[in-house]
């Protein structure tokens, strides 16, 4: 089901082994096509590029020292340092459990197996305040099954397991669909276990898939805010980072909000482009 | 009339693609632009077609200058290698488009596709889908496209790499009975010196975006302006101090006036050919002469024969013969 | 954990196999890999989804009509539908061009292009909000005293809100059309202008039906997210009831006051969520066609 184009809501497809015209194929600007490009260029600008500049402008518009006062204060540290240990945390697992996951639902065959693909897409197409009241409901003050997360960081970590676990499942899904189980029958036929085939020889195969998808979820987790600010209800120890950043904006102080968001972007950036490079590294050994 | 490009200059930032070009095409006959990949030619086969602009330089179409026209005004047919066939379509609604652009009546249309079906037998296959006919036949439906329209040019791309060997040579001859009875100006490009060579009435080779010859395929096949041409339009094979093509060298049991020396290293029998390859051992003199200058230099020369030939011959491993050029063979300088 | 069924399939054709559900007797650490995997979704998601859903059958029929059809309620539903509706028009829009210019012209900065595009989705809605406050805010923005001079209110206001939204969902509909685009490559509209047609013609007829279902899929899954965002407009709207609200800024409204509707606001959300993705999953397997 998730065969060609499984790209969840919300996230980017990598290009990958996809062709792409040459450059000898393409035509060159024209006046409509010309004109179309300066009005792209002039909404993504607006829209996209301007307000982000705006952002970092005034972060370290008023100097380095203010800068790193706004983003050392004790409650900027400890949101961040929360943010970024917990994202890497969940991506973490849900690697491991989204490739679990995309595995039983390639190989496996069992009733109801439509429904799991539809309870894998719930996180992507909900709502995060939605998904937050959810999982508040379950784990918070009038939990049924007594479990009491509300205000406490494992109640932060579900709901980030909640809103990332369809991203690696969804990378790794194609991927696994289109392997071609030959290698894994030679491996069988010369003694290899279940378990060794499956890391020397499938394990390498969606390795860029999973680093994908990894770098995806930890991104969106860096940034979730809605799932997370019902059931971590305001207090420092588990304020993430937008959290942090929101709270700034309502008091009005705005340079430090810009400060945090410059380190939270800068942060992100970072990892992006260390989880891409070990895709390619991984990739081009593949 | 035909078409005529003067002076066509193209580059995509520091390549150049195409340098000063000039070429010229009958009209009413069926050209073939051959030369390795990357050469020019079908950057050549665009800028005539429209579908480029060159850098400088102009094209003339039947009389009329057309270097600023768009292609949908140029009555240029086109076929890519890739069908290009428009997936969403029917058959018959594919061949039929550009008749629906142009606004002709249902009728015309109709009878227009219909003649044209029939004309590369497809009339079976006018509704199904382009993704439900093979190779050949795509490339069927998109002639019949391209001559719906009548246009005054038809411009091949590479038409037939995208197929099977086999299908390659049936379309090879479908191609060329086609024209005969359409006579459209056609011009085709391609890499494949064969297909070049079988089809075409006209012949022009280009390489690193300049012409290196134009003419009918036997004057380029049998009087090579360079080595280029020979090499790419033939075998090759080197003897002595010239270049000439391994089924143009007599075998001689003796030695005779401008023979040289050689003994048979390998011999492979492929079908009814005999392909041997000789170690020309340099140093004797030819004509008797102790004063001549011995050629000190020792090559491989492939020759080709016919059985009947290496029969008569008996030729073995280890023999001794002498070859030398047979006498209307084209022969070039080696450098 | 291998299919260890022989493929017949591929034997007869000789193609090389895919992997197939074997259905053959089922061992234990299978068992246990299936139990893994589902147990870990159902806990994750079914269970509180589930249990929300039971949480507003059980409030009644009566509280779901009230929660729903009361004036604050219905005015959310307006303004999330002009603000999602909005956003996803623009970038259809944007989507289309951005793709049709990425797959078939040659120009400098296609990289740079390619890449902006693909940074909202790296962003936090938080962030996002915050950016648009310090652009068009009238006392906190760059461009504010323009606006306030020629009395255009972004911030605080509907056109805030729909920039909030179109920044979130900008990628998804570029995503979805350019790897189409790329994939069928410029041969069929290069055929289509040798044979005559214009630019519209060659839109309408050649382009669209090509894309048709990668641009459907595109345009479901911004309708998904712009109707679910929350964060970044919250931050740009001022949240005054009635005027500013959305539905999701009216459910964390009564989810935090603790006032009743939360549910079965939410209910309508997760019905929306769950027809978006039956809706991607019908059109998935056209996504290459075209």
């Amino acid at each position: 089901m998730a065969e060609l184009s499984a790209a969840p809501a919300g996230t980017v497809r990598r290009r990958g082994a996809r062709s792409v015209p040459p450059e000898t194929e393409r035509a060159p600007l024209g006046v409509t096509s010309g004109t179309g490009l300066g009005l792209a260029v002039l909404w993504l600008s607006l829209l996209v590029l301007v307000p982000l500049a705006a952002v970092v402008s005034r972060a370290v518009g008023a100097g380095p020292g203010d800068f790193w006062a706004a983003v050392s204060t004790t409650e900027a540290v400890a949101a961040i340092r929360l943010t970024v240990l917990a994202a890497a945390g969940v991506s973490l697992v849900n690697a491991v459990m989204g490739t679990l996951v995309a595995w039983v639902l390639v190989r496996e065959e069992f009733p109801g197996k439509r429904l799991v693909e539809v309870l894998i897409d719930i996180p992507f197409a909900l709502p995060t305040i939605v998904a937050g009241l959810v999982l508040t409901t379950l784990y918070g003050p009038n939990s049924p099954i007594g479990v009491t997360w509300y205000a406490t960081r494992p109640g932060v970590l579900v709901a980030l397991l909640f809103v990332t676990l369809p991203f690696v499942v969804r990378t790794v899904e194609p991927v696994l669909l289109s392997l071609e189980t030959e290698a894994e029958q030679a491996a069988a036929s010369l003694g290899a276990g279940p378990v060794r085939t499956f890391v020397r020889i499938v394990l390498p195969a969606i390795t860029p898939a999973i680093a994908s998808g990894a770098a995806l979820a930890f991104g969106r987790a860096m940034g979730e805010y809605g799932s997370v600010v019902l059931i971590s209800g305001q207090l420092p120890r588990t304020e993430v980072a937008s959290q942090y950043i929101y709270q700034q904006i309502e008091s009005g102080y705005l340079p430090d909000a810009a400060a945090t968001a410059t380190v939270l972007l800068v942060i992100s950036v970072l990892v992006l482009a260390a989880l891409n490079g070990l895709r390619s590294w991984a990739a081009s050994r593949g | 009339m035909g078409i005529e490009a003067r002076a066509i200059t193209k580059r995509f930032g520091a390549f150049v693609a195409l340098d000063e070009v000039n070429l010229t095409v009958a009209s009413g006959q069926l050209t073939a632009l051959l030369g390795p990949s990357g050469g020019g030619k079908s950057t050549l086969l665009r800028i005539i077609g429209g579908l480029e602009e060159a850098d400088s330089g102009s094209v003339v179409i039947d009389g009329v200058e057309v270097s600023g026209i768009p292609p949908q005004r140029r009555n240029v047919g086109f076929v890519f290698q890739h069908y290009a066939a428009f997936k969403h379509l029917s058959v018959y609604r594919n061949v039929a488009f550009g008749l629906e652009i142009r606004k002709r009546g249902k009728a015309e249309i109709r009878q227009r596709v219909t003649e044209l079906l029939e004309l590369v037998h497809l009339e079976q296959f006018a509704d199904r889908m382009p993704s439900q006919l093979s190779g050949g036949q795509r490339q069927r439906m998109a002639l019949a496209r391209a001559l719906a329209v009548e246009p005054k040019v038809l411009l091949l791309d590479e038409p037939f790499g995208a197929l099977d060997t086999k299908v390659r040579k049936e379309l090879r001859d479908w191609l060329r009975r086609l024209h005969d009875e359409v006579h459209v100006t056609t011009v085709f490009v391609t890499h494949d010196q064969e297909e070049a060579l079988e089809v075409s009435d006209s012949l022009v080779v280009i390489n690193a975006g300049r012409i290196e010859q134009v003419g009918s395929p036997n004057e380029l096949y049998d009087h090579p302006a360079n080595e280029f041409v020979m090499g790419f339009l033939g075998p090759v094979t080197r003897l002595g101090e010239h270049l000439v093509r391994p089924h143009d060298i007599e075998v001689l049991t003796a030695d005779s006036t401008g023979a040289v020396p050689a003994t048979v290293r390998r011999l492979a029998r492929v079908g009814f050919q005999v392909r041997a390859e000789l170690h020309t051992a340099g140093a004797q003199a030819t004509n008797g002469d102790p004063d001549s200058v011995p050629d000190a230099a020792e090559f491989d020369t492939a020759v080709q024969l016919t059985r009947g030939q290496a029969d008569a011959l008996d030729l073995q491993v280890g023999s001794r013969v002498w070859l030398r050029p047979s006498q209307h063979a084209s022969v070039l300088a080696a450098r | 954990m291998l299919s260890t069924t022989p493929d017949r399939a591929a034997a007869a054709t000789g193609t090389p196999s895919r992997p197939r559900p074997s259905r053959r007797r089922v061992s234990t650490s299978r068992w246990v890999l299936r139990l893994v995997a589902l147990a870990y979704v159902g806990l994750l998601v079914a269970l509180p989804v589930g249990l929300v859903l039971w949480r507003t059958v059980d409030q009644g029929a009566a509280a779901f009509v009230d929660a729903i059809s009361g004036p604050e309620a219905i005015a959310a539903f307006r303004l999330t539908a002009i603000v999602a509706g909005s956003a996803v028009l623009v970038n259809t829009v944007f989507g289309v061009g951005a793709a049709l210019l990425l797959a078939r012209y040659r120009f400098r900065g296609r990289a740079l292009l390619d890449l902006a595009i693909d940074l909202p989705i790296s962003v936090s809605p938080i962030i996002v909000g915050l950016a648009l406050v310090l652009a068009f805010g009238w006392t906190t923005g760059w461009f504010g005293p323009a606006l306030q001079n020629a009395g255009l209110q972004v911030i605080f206001a509907t056109p805030g809100m729909v920039l909030a939204t179109a920044f979130v969902s900008l990628p998804l509909v570029v995503r979805e059309v350019l790897p189409v685009l790329n994939e069928t490559g410029l041969e069929q509209d290069q055929a289509a202008r040798s044979l005559g047609a214009n630019a519209v013609q060659r839109f309408v007829r050649i382009t669209l039906p090509t894309i048709r279902w990668a641009l459907a899929y595109g345009v479901v899954l911004s309708i998904a997210r712009t109707l679910g965002e929350f964060g970044a407009v919250r931050v740009v709207s001022g949240n005054v009831g009635g005027q500013t609200q959305t539905v999701t800024l009216l459910v964390d409204e009564r989810a935090e006051q603790f006032e009743p509707g939360a549910y079965q606001l939410s209910v309508v959300l997760i019905a929306v969520a769950a027809l978006c993705i039956v809706v991607i999953s019908l059109l998935r397997p056209h996504g290459k066609d075209g």
